[in-house]
C-alpha cells in the first residue's frame, strides 16, 4: 500500500486514492443500497410473510404466498394464474418480435438518410418516446373508439360490430404496447446498422447469395449487438406492463403488471402475494432472456 | 450504403407515422369545440383558456416541476459524483464489477417491481419515521432511486471520452486537487453533466408508474392526473393539457440533442 503511484498525473499510494475515491462513490452507493439493494431483500423475504386480517404483515415463514402464484388458491387450484403469466409472456414475445420486424426498416432508412439529416429523423423516432406513455395510450384509445376511420374499417371487414370499438381488446393493447416500446428496439439497433460494413455484403451477393442468405450472414452477424440490447430495452419493461392493458385491454388481457399492481395498491392490499408475483415475473423475465441467448447463439446471433 | 426497397421505406415512414398518430389525434381534439364525443364541431382555443383557469391542474404541474428539479438536482450531484470516482480511481477489478451492476440493476428491473419494493420499503420505514408517509418526499426519493444510473452512465461516457491528457498536464503544472477540480475536471465535464441532467428531468416528467405507487393524497402530479381522468372520463381540457405536454418535451428533447451533439 505505501508503493507511489502516478495516477491520472498525480503522485499517491493507492491507500490515499482509495480514501479520497471513497467520498465521491459513497453517497450514491449507499443511496442505492438503502433504496434499491435492501428494498429488493425485503421484498424477497415479504414473500414468505403473510397477509394479516387487516392488510398487515405477519413474519411467520412460509410458502404459502408462492402456492397462491401457482394456482393453488383458499378455493382451491384454479389456472387463472397460469393462463396470466402465459399471456404476459406471449404479449411481450410477439411485442418485441413485431417491433423487431418493424425497427429493421426504420433503422435502415435512417442510416441512409444524409448525415446532415439522419440525427434529425433520430431525434423524431425518440420524441413519441418522452411524451407521457399515459398520453399517447389515450390516443389510441381515441383512436380506436366508435366512429373513427379505424373502427369504420374494422367494421367494414365485419371485425367490429355496430355501434363497438376496436377497444378494449387484446388487438389494442398489442398496437399500444408496439407503438410504446418501438424506439428502445430502433435507437440501438441503428447504432449498429450505421457501423455496417457494406463491403461483407457486397461479398454475400459477389457470392450469389440468396437475399435471404445475405440478409442472415451478411448484415446479421454485424448488427446482433445492436440487436440484442433492443431486445433486453423492449422485452424487459413489456413483461411488466400494467398501463397498456389497464387503458386498452379488458379483464380479459390482465396481465402481471396488472395483477401486481392490484396488490399494492388496489382494494385487495396484499403485499406479500404481491411480492411473490413480482419474484415470479423477474424468474419469468430471466427465463425468457436466457432462452433468446440460447437461441441467438445457435443462429450466430451473440 | 446500397439504396433502399421501396418496400422497406414505405415500412419505415408508415412506423414512423404510426408513432405520432396517437399525439396528433389528441392534439386536434384539443381545438374541437364539442365536450362530448369525436365529431368535428369548429375550431377553438377555450379548452386552453379553461386548462388555465383550473386550480387543480396548476396544483399538479408545480407539483409535477418541483418534484423534476429537486430529483434532478439530486440525482445529477449522486450521480456525478459517482461517475467520477468510478473511471478516476484505481478501484480492484471485483469492486469495480460490482459497482457497474449496481448501476445497471435500476435500468434492466421493470418499474413495476422496482415501484413495489419502494412502497415496501417505504412501508416499513414509515411505522419508525413519519416523515416517510407517502407524499411528495417519498416521490422525491423514488424519482433520485431511478436516475442516478443515468445521470452515472452519461457522465462517465464523456469522462471516458475526455482522456487522461488534460488530468496530467494540470498536475504537471502542479495544480492541487480543489484548482483541478474546480478550473480543469468540472468545467471539462460540464456539457455531459448538462445531458445527464435533462435526460434526468425529461425521465421525471416521463415517469408514470413510479409515481403513482409513492404517491400520496396531497401529491398529485400531471401524469398521475392525466391518468385519473382517463379512467373516470376526459374532459377536452385534457387533450389541451397532453398537447402542451408534448410540445415541452418535444422542445426539451430537441435542445438536449443540440446540447449533447456539441
Amino acid at each position: 500500500m505505501g508503493k507511489l503511484i502516478v495516477w491520472f498525473g498525480e503522485l499517491a499510494t493507492p491507500g490515499q486514492l482509495y480514501r479520497r475515491g471513497l467520498w465521491w462513490l459513497l453517497p450514491a452507493t449507499l443511496w442505492l443500497l438503502t433504496l434499491l439493494v435492501l428494498p429488493s431483500l425485503l421484498l424477497i423475504a415479504l414473500a414468505f410473510a403473510e397477509r394479516g386480517q387487516f392488510g398487515e404483515i405477519i413474519w411467520n415463514f412460509n410458502l404459502e404466498n408462492f402456492r397462491r402464484v401457482l394456482g393453488y388458491g383458499v378455493f382451491g387450484f384454479t389456472l387463472d394464474n397460469l393462463f396470466i403469466f402465459m399471456r404476459t409472456v406471449l404479449v411481450a414475445f410477439l411485442t418485441t418480435l413485431f417491433c423487431v420486424v418493424l425497427a429493421f426498416p426504420l433503422a435502415f432508412f435512417i442510416a441512409s438518410r444524409p448525415p446532415r439529416t439522419r440525427y434529425l429523423w433520430l431525434a423524431l423516432v425518440i420524441v413519441p418516446f418522452w411524451t407521457n406513455l399515459v398520453i399517447r395510450t389515450y390516443g389510441w384509445q381515441m383512436l380506436f373508439s366508435p366512429g373513427t376511420p379505424f373502427t369504420e374499417f374494422a367494421r367494414a371487414l365485419g371485425v367490429v360490430g355496430e355501434g363497438q370499438g376496436l377497444y378494449p381488446s387484446a388487438f389494442a393493447v398489442y398496437v399500444g404496447m408496439i407503438t410504446a416500446f418501438l424506439p428502445f428496439l430502433v435507437l440501438p439497433l441503428f447504432s449498429s446498422v450505421e457501423r455496417i460494413d457494406w463491403s461483407l455484403v457486397e461479398a454475400t451477393q459477389d457470392l450469389y447469395a440468396s437475399r435471404v442468405r445475405t440478409f442472415m450472414q451478411g448484415i446479421l452477424p454485424q448488427v446482433a449487438p445492436g440487436l440484442t440490447v433492443g431486445v433486453i430495452l423492449t422485452f424487459i419493461p413489456a413483461m411488466g406492463m400494467f398501463v397498456i392493458p389497464d387503458l386498452l385491454g379488458g379483464s380479459r388481457s390482465l396481465l402481471m403488471g396488472n395483477l401486481i399492481q392490484q396488490q399494492f395498491l388496489g382494494a385487495a392490499r396484499d403485499w406479500p402475494y404481491g411480492a411473490a408475483l413480482s419474484i415470479g415475473l423477474v424468474v419469468i423475465t430471466l427465463i425468457g432472456l436466457a432462452i433468446y441467448r440460447r437461441q441467438a447463439k445457435e443462429v450466430d446471433i451473440v | 450504403m446500397t439504396r433502399l426497397h421501396p418496400a422497406v421505406l414505405f415500412t419505415a415512414l408508415t412506423t414512423l407515422a404510426l408513432l405520432y398518430l396517437p399525439m396528433l389525434a389528441v392534439a386536434i381534439l384539443s381545438f374541437n369545440q364539442t365536450r362530448f364525443g369525436l365529431q368535428w364541431t369548429g375550431f377553438t382555443f377555450d379548452w386552453y383558456v379553461r386548462l388555465f383557469n383550473n386550480a387543480e391542474i396548476r396544483e399538479a404541474t408545480i407539483n409535477t416541476l418541483f418534484l423534476a428539479v429537486v430529483s434532478t438536482l439530486i440525482a445529477t450531484v449522486l450521480g456525478t459524483m459517482l461517475a467520477i470516482a468510478l473511471e478516476r480511481y484505481p478501484w480492484s477489478k471485483r469492486v469495480s464489477n460490482w459497482l457497474d451492476n449496481l448501476l445497471y440493476l435500476p435500468v434492466v428491473t421493470p418499474d413495476i417491481i422496482m415501484a413495489a419494493t419502494l412502497v415496501v420499503v417505504f412501508g416499513v420505514l414509515r411505522q419508525v419515521f413519519a416523515i416517510f408517509e407517502a407524499g411528495m418526499f417519498t416521490m422525491i426519493l423514488g424519482h433520485v432511486t431511478f436516475q442516478i444510473a443515468f445521470v452515472t452512465l452519461i457522465v462517465a461516457s464523456r469522462l471516458r471520452s475526455l482522456g487522461a491528457d488534460l488530468d496530467e498536464a494540470a498536475r504537471d503544472l502542479y495544480a492541487d486537487y480543489g484548482y483541478y477540480l474546480r478550473r480543469i475536471l468540472l468545467p471539462l465535464l460540464a456539457p455531459g453533466i448538462v445531458a445527464g441532467a435533462m435526460l434526468a428531468f425529461t425521465l421525471s416528467l416521463d415517469d408514470f408508474v413510479i409515481s403513482l405507487f409513492t404517491a400520496g393524497p396531497a401529491s398529485q402530479t400531471l401524469p398521475l392526473f392525466i391518468y385519473a381522468s382517463v379512467r373516470r372520463g376526459v374532459t377536452p381540457e385534457i387533450h389541451a393539457l397532453s398537447t402542451i405536454i408534448f410540445l415541452a418535451t418535444m422542445l426539451l428533447v430537441l435542445f438536449a440533442e443540440r446540447l449533447s451533439r456539441r
